[in-house]
């Protein structure tokens, strides 16, 4: 097992490189001039020149990704070119805010997911079961966009909560709160929707299995075949729905974001685009990064841990 | 015994399954009955629906399954009406069952002891009495080290262990019945041997009544008090076993021990008569005899009348019109062989040379392993092969799961790659990479697929399939190739209209003797046959099998036979060699393997596999333990952490000689030739006592 | 196991031909899916046609009907620059059909290619690509896009880059998987030691086992290339204005949702429907490539 740990955690670094090394190719070494989509069409070649220099354009790639690199870790993360403000602070404030917003929907959407479809899987081809799987396939063809438009027509207009999320940068939880529920409603409803299907088609798979035939001819009550024997099994993939999850979640934010002006990492990226801040953009991609893969380690260690396969080995 | 209330009576019981918008009947009017303490043994290949038997005894059928007629008493009780409370009663305390494959049948995140303790909480017993009993349980189906199992988890055991695990679960209620579906059929034959002493003794002990589902015929001569027969859905015949051995009443049972090859039966003595034709397709039932298109009494009544279930004796029941005849002996089932198999001849020149081939797959290195430099670790499955083969020779190697056999047959053909050793083919040396391979030389090896269903492309028709190394390989054109594929069909007995037929149209063993066409398409000097049979049904095993010899009759190829089934081999090869842990324990000429002196392996292997015959006696030479790691292979002889004739340091410490014998045997080995001959008797001994009283 | 033989050779034997139609029987026989082909096929046509059906041009202004509830002249209504809302939904089909299935079309191909030589070479250009592309992977979608969109700039071409780059890792990934448990079956071992190309093995031997699953994917990574294409438009950072982009449509509408709704909501139902229709479409293909018989 902690073999295993160790191979995890020399993967995720490995990864990680190969990763911050993918966004550096992507943001700085793709052909086109950086400084003309920087400083714009208009420029004199001087200013270019200067930019290069600015930039450390004139070094060598691999020289330049190191002390990109090098300066990322040791806290240095530049500034935005579009605001000049110093891109650390800025960052980590906008990320304490999506991270509250991701971690309310994933504490209130997740189990609720969960338990939607195992009661789906478990009445499968019934009333119930269909109702939750047609209703899942709805809301999963729904962009977050349209759905998140959706409740903002029903619930902001009819009960008054607030459809514009911009809250203060610093806030704190309970001062956010009434600013994250339409957010966190729209991001949960479509997390149900997708980690339930997810969950269904993983527990139905587990109720196929030959072991639940032995349990039942064992004579077991059919409570406990399905708690002790089908759930415990079912809850392997289900943290692998879970991780992947996370993914979505990340992606899903950014819209979210946008669609309710809340001050996440989302809505800065996007004004990042906009304003073609390649320094910001590469800090932010880095952190989510960073943090899609921490979440992963920690599904895949826990999965580890979870499985006797691999908590035993052979 | 006759006077007793049977424990379970089935009375014509009719099961379908509701596939699409269709019902197809899988039973059809079935009836068995079972006393206290017998055991019976149903008999039947694949979709003669003993299965659905078993779990419909079970009464835990699939959704789409329904119960048209018919009923199951089990001890008074009709089961057909009891509700699922009821049901659950029943399997507590008096109805267990084991299933084929004991790897997905336990809960992979429980341990073994657990999944005991649970059903013994179930059955009464205190969370303390449980655990302690879990572990006697253990003990009792022979588990050496049972605290041990017990903590493990099913992944860490083997197959045995894992099966063995299942039967004390079965028989940790103290069942009157247990139903068994094909419990040994994906467990190596030493093993198998093992857990049936234990089910004989175990029902013994409990006075047990068993109901074994099987298609193995050996083993029910072996295990079972009676035989019943299903052939498509319907009971063919039912009787005592050694009845029913000595004079089958239904051309169909005589037909299945006609294409069982016995052992020491060999294809120029007594070839094998398999039977033709193929199932019938689940549909209506008609009102004719299900078996005529396939019988070779069928007379005109057997189209047109469904024949009744009659009771010849007051103990057997046959579904035939002509019983009567059958058993006054004036017809026979029994046809006279349709063609002369020959052993090949002495004077051939050798086709294939392979000396001290070496196979290993090299395992993925830890971390530790590549900071401390270690050697790379690696599954030796084949350490200092030799053998020859003559041009017409049939060699075949048998060898259990882990011997090696397919991976030496993989490195002959050029799929696996030997780190060491020479393969030498009508002379020239043969390199080991398939793209170093000339065209010419690709098409002296081919080789026959152990899975007739993926042998065949499915996209391909079969004609294109066949038309393939006629282009690739004989260098013919598309247009010439198209030409020749009638001809090699008919090689292999199968109409010439199948060119166009894709493969899912085919049967199993139609598609295995498409297999066949196509390797010897190229007109081989050198066929690889790996497990040719084993996926197929008994009644088809044959006709690949003397397909196999007749085909070789005719090119004069070598043939390489691989197999677990030591039968096979013994009828169709001219010498043997068996494997073990990657080496070769013993060469033998066919006719005398079955003879002693053997090597202890061949010895025990030989005593393990139960011969379809209930007069046979046979030694009971039982191997302990598990087979060795092929990663850390034992030093000396591989066969030393298992052998009954253990001799001591030397077998642990030095590589056996080879020495030879008298009847042309060549044994790996370091007990002396007269020691062996002097203390090895038969093992199998064909006689009239019945094996249950020795 | 045996059962299942004699109930194959009870449903008729499926010839070449026939497969094509047991498919299509197939896909129509749960409602669901059939429903879901049926509206994805409409769809298809109006992106085909659209440009003769739409009774006016994407931007021309209807200045005197300027925000106009749905009627009988403007089935969808009119938004707030006058332009008619139903003639946009349906030129942007159009555009969302060749974006997206251009986009998915090229990451099919290219990742079909590269998912069958890795997974049938091995060796160590299969360990550098599955390599690369977990570390693509390791963003998800929509930051990948955005990082690319940020490099290269908003515009229907780079929204074209982004759907391939973002799904070939994906295609490539499925296809390997396939071809690696397909590598080890009899027939193409067989064709090895029978000397064929490996070229021949691939595409004759290999590829014909791959496309049902390939099939799927292409059909789910369609829907979630729209789903990209329109996340992107409504965040501006996609197609630009003034094309009638069904995101970019919702963006717009927003600020006047209270008095022109009908300009928000059809581009949201068109987005959503199609997204829905080609997934229970997927989920068809999937139940009509896996006829097992359950005995």
């Amino acid at each position: 097992m902690t073999i295993y740990i160790l191979r995890r955690l020399a993967f995720l670094g490995l990864t990680l490189l190969l990763t911050s090394l993918l966004i550096f190719i992507i943001t700085q070494l793709l052909p086109g001039n950086v400084c003309r989509v920087i400083l714009g069409r208009e420029v004199g070649q001087a200013a270019l020149n200067a930019c290069r220099v600015d930039l450390g354009l004139d070094q060598p790639p691999y020289v330049r990704y190191l002390t990109w690199l090098g300066d990322f870790l040791r806290g240095d993360w530049g500034n935005s070119y579009s605001t000049d403000a110093e891109i650390r602070p800025l960052v980590t404030g906008r990320l304490g805010n999506s991270l509250m917003l991701a971690g309310f929907t994933m504490l209130v959407g997740v189990p609720v997911a969960v338990a939607l479809g195992v009661i789906a899987a478990l009445n499968e081809g019934r009333v119930l079961d269909n109702l939750i799987s047609v209703a899942a396939l709805a809301v999963v063809g729904l962009p977050e966009f349209v759905t998140g438009i959706f409740l903002i027509q029903i619930l902001a207009f009819r009960l008054g909560l607030p459809a514009n999320s911009s809250i203060r940068e610093s806030a704190g939880f309970f001062e956010a709160l009434p600013s994250l529920i339409l957010p966190a409603l729209t991001a949960t409803f479509v997390l149900l929707a997708y980690v339930a299907r997810l969950t269904r088609a993983g527990v139905l798979q587990e109720l196929k299995q030959a072991y639940v035939r032995t349990a039942e001819l064992k004579g077991l009550p059919r409570r406990t075949v399905i708690l002790k024997h089908v759930l415990r099994n079912a809850l392997l993939p289900t943290i692998t729905v879970v991780a992947i999850s996370f993914g979505w979640l990340i992606s899903g934010l950014v819209v979210i974001e946008n669609v309710f002006n809340y001050p996440g990492l989302g809505r800065l990226m996007v004004f990042a685009i906009t304003r073609r801040d390649l320094p910001l953009l590469q800090a932010i991609s880095l952190v989510a990064v960073l943090g899609f893969a921490l979440a992963n380690l920690a599904a895949d260690l826990l999965y580890a841990a979870l499985n006797p396969r691999i908590r035993v080995g052979q | 015994m006759a006077a007793q209330k049977p424990l379970l009576e089935i009375k014509d019981l009719t099961v379908s399954y509701r596939v699409g918008d269709r019902t197809l009947d899988a039973l059809q009017e079935v009836n068995l009955s079972i006393r206290p303490g017998q055991a019976v043994g149903l008999v039947g290949e694949s979709g003669s629906g003993k299965s659905t038997l078993a779990l419909a005894v079970m009464r835990y059928l699939p959704a789409n399954a329904l119960t048209r007629k018919g009923s199951i008493e089990f001890a008074g009780r009709e089961m057909l009406a009891l509700s699922q409370d009821e049901l659950r009663g029943l399997w507590r305390r008096e109805l267990a069952f084991v299933p084929q494959n004991p790897a997905t049948a336990l809960n992979p995140s429980m341990r073994a002891g657990e999944q005991l303790a649970e059903a013994l909480r179930l059955y009464g017993s205190t969370p303390e009495e449980a655990r302690a009993l879990s572990i006697d349980l253990l003990k009792q189906v022979r588990i050496a080290d049972a605290p041990r199992v017990a903590r493990d988890y099913p992944h860490q055991l083997s197959g045995g262990m894992q099966q063995r695990v299942m039967i004390a679960l079965a028989l940790s209620g103290r069942p009157k019945l247990l139903v068994l579906d094909e419990p040994t059929t994906a467990l190596d034959v030493t093993t198998e041997a093992v857990i049936l002493d234990l089910l004989r003794e175990a029902a013994a002990q409990q006075n047990t009544s068993m109901l074994y589902v099987t298609h193995n015929l050996g083993v029910v001569a072996k295990l079972s008090d009676r035989v019943a027969v299903l052939y498509a859905g319907e009971l063919a015949e039912d009787g005592p076993t050694q009845d029913l051995f000595r004079q089958p009443l239904h051309p169909y049972t005589r037909g299945l021990l006609d294409s069982v090859p016995r052992l020491g039966q060999r294809k120029d003595v007594k070839p094998l008569q398999g039977i033709e034709g193929a199932l019938p397709a689940l549909g209506a039932p008609i009102d004719a005899c299900v078996y005529a298109p396939r019988c070779p009494l069928a007379i005109e009544i057997c189209w047109q009348k469904r024949p009744a279930l009659d009771a010849p004796t007051a103990q057997r029941a046959v579904r035939c019109h002509r019983w009567p005849e059958i058993l006054a002996g004036e017809v026979s089932a029994n046809r006279e062989p349709t063609i002369r198999l020959k052993t090949a001849q002495r004077t051939a020149e050798p086709v294939l040379k392979v000396n001290n081939l070496e196979v290993d797959y090299p395992l993925p290195r830890s971390i530790n392993e590549f900071l401390s430099r270690a050697p790379r670790r690696a599954v030796q499955a084949v350490r200092t092969v030799s053998l020859v083969v003559n041009s017409g020779q049939t060699l075949g190697i048998v060898g259990e799961s882990g011997s090696g056999k397919t991976s030496l047959a993989r490195a002959l053909v050029g799929l696996a790659q030997p780190h060491a050793g020479q393969i030498e083919l009508l002379g020239l040396r043969l390199p080991v990479r398939l793209n170093q391979r000339s065209r010419e030389l690709l098409s002296h090896v081919q080789m026959v697929f152990q899975n007739p269903e993926e042998a065949l492309n499915p996209y391909l028709t079969v004609g294109e399939s066949l038309a393939r190394p006629l282009i690739r390989l004989s260098g013919q054109s598309a247009a010439e190739a198209r030409q020749r594929v009638p001809g090699l069909l008919a090689a292999v007995r199968l109409p010439a209209d199948y060119a166009g037929r894709y493969p899912g149209q085919l049967s199993g063993g139609e598609k295995q003797r498409a297999a066949i066409a196509r390797a010897f398409a190229s007109q081989p000097d050198l066929l690889l046959a790996d497990e040719p049979v084993s996926a197929l049904d008994v009644s088809v095993q044959a006709a690949i099998l003397n397909l196999l010899a007749e085909l070789q009759l005719e090119q004069q190829n070598a043939l390489l036979l691989i197999a677990h089934d030591i039968a096979v081999v013994g009828y169709l090869a001219d010498q043997i060699a068996v494997m073990y842990l990657g080496q070769f324990m013993q060469f033998s000429p066919a006719e005398t393997i079955f003879d002693p002196p053997y090597h202890p392996y061949t010895e025990a292997l030989l005593s393990a596999v139960p011969p379809p015959d209930p007069f046979v006696q046979q030694e009971q030479i039982r191997l302990e333990g598990e087979l060795p790691s092929a990663v850390d292979p034992p030093t000396g002889c591989p066969f030393h952490t298992r052998c009954p004739r253990f001799l001591g340091d030397i077998c642990v410490n030095e590589l056996p000689p080879w020495r030879e014998t008298k009847d042309g045997k060549r044994i790996f080995c370091h007990i002396p030739l007269e020691e062996l001959e002097r203390t090895q008797e038969p093992v199998l001994l064909f006689g009239a006592k019945p094996a249950g009283e020795l | 196991m045996g059962l299942n033989t004699r109930v194959k050779a009870a449903s008729a034997a499926p010839v070449q031909g026939q497969r094509f139609f047991s498919l299509l029987r197939g896909l129509f026989r749960r409602p669901a899916h059939g429903f879901g082909t049926f509206i994805f096929l409409l769809f298809f046509l109006l992106a085909l046609f659209g440009s003769v059906l739409a009774p006016y041009g994407a931007n021309e202004q209807i200045v005197h009907d300027v925000r106009q509830a749905p009627s009988a002249g403007h089935w969808f209504g009119v938004d707030h620059l006058g332009r008619d809302v139903f003639s946009r939904v349906i030129l942007g089909a159009g555009d969302i059909f060749t974006l997206a299935g251009i986009g998915t079309l090229l990451a099919v191909v290219i990742g079909t290619s590269l998912g069958l030589l890795s997974g049938y070479r091995g060796g160590w250009f299969d360990e550098l690509l599955m390599r690369f592309f977990d570390s693509l992977l390791a963003l998800p979608a929509l930051l990948l896009a955005l990082l690319l969109l940020g490099r290269f700039g908003p515009s229907r071409q780079s929204v074209l880059l982004v759907i391939v780059a973002v799904y070939i890792p994906i295609v490539a990934r499925v296809v390997r998987s396939v071809v690696l448990s397909v590598k080890t079956r009899g027939y193409i071992e067989a064709a090895r030691i029978q000397g064929e190309s490996s070229a021949r093995i691939l595409f004759r031997e290999i590829l014909p086992a791959v496309l049902p699953a390939l099939a799927v994917e292409a059909a789910l990574r369609f829907s979630y290339a729209i789903f990209l294409a329109s996340s992107l438009g409504f965040l501006g950072v996609g197609v630009q204005p003034p094309s009638p982009d069904w995101g970019l449509m919702v963006n717009e509408a927003r600020d006047t949702v209270s008095q022109t709704p009908w300009a928000l909501y059809f581009p949201a139902g068109a987005i959503s429907l199609l997204v829905i229709s080609v997934n229970l479409m997927a989920d068809g293909l999937k139940q009509a490539f896996q006829v097992e018989v359950q005995i």
